[in-house]
């Protein structure tokens, strides 16, 4: 390779390391040498932002450990030793905290973009496979973390989500006594869903990052108009629209940084709980097994799946419900038989499944935080018929409408 | 020593195979068994199985109407003592039910009556909604205003909006399925109540 044969000259310390570990060679293969569409536009910060979101929570994460104590009766109160005594513990801990929510705030966007530009088609089905299992597993990190604290509506909060693997007919009720450790939530769940949240689900979406990553590089980034730059090939064996990564885009991921940054300081310093939307006001009284919260939510990035479960009276159906409409997504790159990728060459059809999908997500997600009246279980039950319309109509309304042609190369203004 | 060069046909590929498949079958049987005590670790402790010893309740000072709730197994317990006006209205509710004869619920065989339980007036219950665990609040009340004019006293869970009546049975419409579950109790003498054990079976 080109590359290599240039440092292969040089000396010094860099020609010692790069004899023994092969630094230069990994920047230029995987950051010069990768062409990503030159295309690109503002959706494609979301995915540098949530690996950002992603070191933010680790290192805020190892520090909280310091001073965490995960135990049924000092969880509580080192998390108000934490932001009431540590030094700049209040800091790091709405690091924390605003760092969740920004991290399904990113991951939504990033999934969007995918589904309007069509990312999840082949080659990259397992490219969206793989994004997935990471959107999985952050759930299952966000649902364990929120436990912590050990607030009121942590409590109650995960005896209503454990209880749904109850469920799951005839060994159920095992599988819940087993995941909690004990009759009922207590300090064996406590200190199991910890040991989860700071060891082996950030391992899982570590290694899940890798794998998105190692994918991408394999299908190369899709793009905004949707076509295989690799298709047309220049002289120099790169594709004729693509630009190296680095510099081109980490440089222009650097801006989106500090966007990202101006909003997130925004609400670490300004709004920490959001209106109750980030931090639930019952979380600031401790759990207590003998006194429901009046009106139980989880956090905003799960409301409209609970929306769904509330809306089918009765549990087991509800439950699966849920489960499909987070299942129906794995299957994304089979249902769409359009014959182009992107919506920009997609037909009307498209274009409102798409707009009413996004109507459904947003009004389930607004009726999962509020109680369940009986108006807003039929709404809940009238976006939930939407929202699965918009994935299991999809083989048929991409196919019988009318698209335009995508171009020959990408659409790029300079 | 022989200079013999050994050649492919000379390699017994099935034989290479079936050690192949042999060796990993072995290692996958040791791997199950080593899962074994990292998944059996996860199970309620020796302490906690023994925290989860029977309750003793004196329910000779619940009034008329009073209920009381009590932890048992981390479970919060309703015990409800029901007056007898509250008692002859459970009769007439059957019909908004959706399982009136607890045929789909969990209860002792002793508590599977219309009463749901050992003694008319004394209702035993646990207190989680059978819909997703919540504490469903008690509004005994006949005609609780907060419940509307034909509300026969019972339990409303504030989470998710399941009604039951006062042997814990749920009406139509509520997105639980199954009646409150009652736990296995017995009575020592007419004011001791024990939680957590039959008179028949003994310890749970």
């Amino acid at each position: 390779m080109a590359a290599s044969s240039d440092h292969a000259g040089k000396t010094g310390f860099r020609a010692w390391l790069n004899k023994r570990l092969p630094v230069d060679e990994f920047i230029d293969s995987q950051l010069i040498g990768y062409f990503a569409p030159k295309n690109f536009n503002i959706w494609y910060f979301f995915g540098a932002l949530a690996l950002l979101v992603f070191v933010i929570q680790i290192l805020t994460g190892i520090f909280l450990t310091m001073h965490y104590k995960p135990s049924e009766t000092a969880a509580f109160d080192s998390v108000e030793y934490i932001m009431r005594e540590v030094e700049w513990g209040w800091l790091i801990r709405y690091m924390h905290s605003t760092g969740a929510s920004f991290f399904f705030i990113v991951v939504y966007l990033h999934m969007f973009r995918a589904m309007i530009y069509g990312s999840y088609r082949a080659p990259r089905e397992l490219l969206w496979i793989l994004g997935m299992l990471l959107y999985l597993a952050l759930m299952a990190e966000a649902f364990m973390g929120y436990v912590l604290p050990w607030g009121n509506m942590s409590y109650w909060g995960a005896q209503v989500i454990v209880n749904l693997f109850g469920t799951i007919p005839v060994i159920g009720p095992g599988v819940v006594e087993w995941i909690r450790g004990d009759y009922g939530i207590a300090d064996s769940t406590l200190n199991r869903f910890f040991a989860l949240h700071v060891i082996a689900l950030p391992f899982a979406i570590a290694f899940l990052v890798l794998m998105h990553l190692v994918a991408l590089r394999q299908t190369g980034s899709n793009n905004p108009d949707g076509i295989e730059i690799k298709e047309k090939m220049g002289s120099n064996g790169k594709p004729i629209d693509g630009i190296p990564f680095h510099p081109y885009y980490t440089v222009k991921d650097v801006v989106g940084v500090g966007v990202f940054l101006i909003f997130f300081c925004g609400v670490i310093f300004f709004a920490p709980t959001f209106g109750g939307l980030f931090l639930e006001k019952p979380n600031f009284e401790p759990a207590n097994e003998l006194s429901t919260p009046e009106h139980i939510a989880p956090v905003w990035y799960f409301t409209a799946f609970y929306a769904m479960l509330r809306a089918v009276p009765d549990q087991q159906l509800g439950a699966l419900l849920m489960l499909l409409a987070i299942v129906v997504l794995f299957f994304l790159p089979w249902l769409d038989r359009s014959p182009v990728k992107s919506i920009r060459y997609k037909g009307w059809l498209s274009k409102i499944a798409l707009a009413l999908f996004v109507v459904s997500f947003v009004v389930l997600s607004y009726l999962g935080l509020k109680p369940a009246s009986d108006l807003y279980v039929i709404l809940a039950r009238v976006f939930t018929a939407v929202y699965f319309a918009y994935f299991l109509l999809m083989p048929w309304y991409t196919r019988i409408e009318k698209c335009k042609s995508a171009p020959e190369r990408v659409t790029y203004h300079a | 020593m022989s200079d013999e060069k050994v050649t492919a046909d000379d390699i017994d590929v099935n034989r290479r195979k079936f050690l192949t498949m042999a060796t990993a079958a072995t290692g996958a049987v040791g791997v199950a068994f080593t899962l074994v005590p990292f998944i059996a670790s996860w199970k309620p402790s020796e302490r906690a199985r023994a925290l989860g010893a029977p309750l003793e309740i004196d329910v000779s000072k619940l009034g008329p109407g009073q209920m009381i709730t009590q932890s048992w197994r981390k479970q919060p317990i309703y015990v409800v003592r029901r007056t007898p006006e509250s008692v002859a209205k459970l009769g007439g509710v059957a019909a908004s039910l959706k399982d009136p004869n607890s045929e789909a619920s969990d209860q002792p065989a002793y508590a599977k009556n219309e009463m749901r339980s050992l003694k008319p007036e004394i209702l035993v219950l646990y207190a989680a909604c059978t819909h997703l665990g919540c504490l469903p609040k008690q509004y005994s009340t006949v005609a609780d205003p907060a419940m509307g004019a034909d509300w026969p006293g019972g339990f409303f869970c504030p989470c998710h909006g399941s009604r039951f009546d006062l042997a814990g049975r749920v009406f139509n419409g509520s997105p639980a399925s199954a009646n409150l579950r009652v736990p296995p109790h017995k009575f020592e003498s007419d004011s001791l109540l024990v939680i957590g054990v039959d008179a028949a079976q003994g310890a749970a």
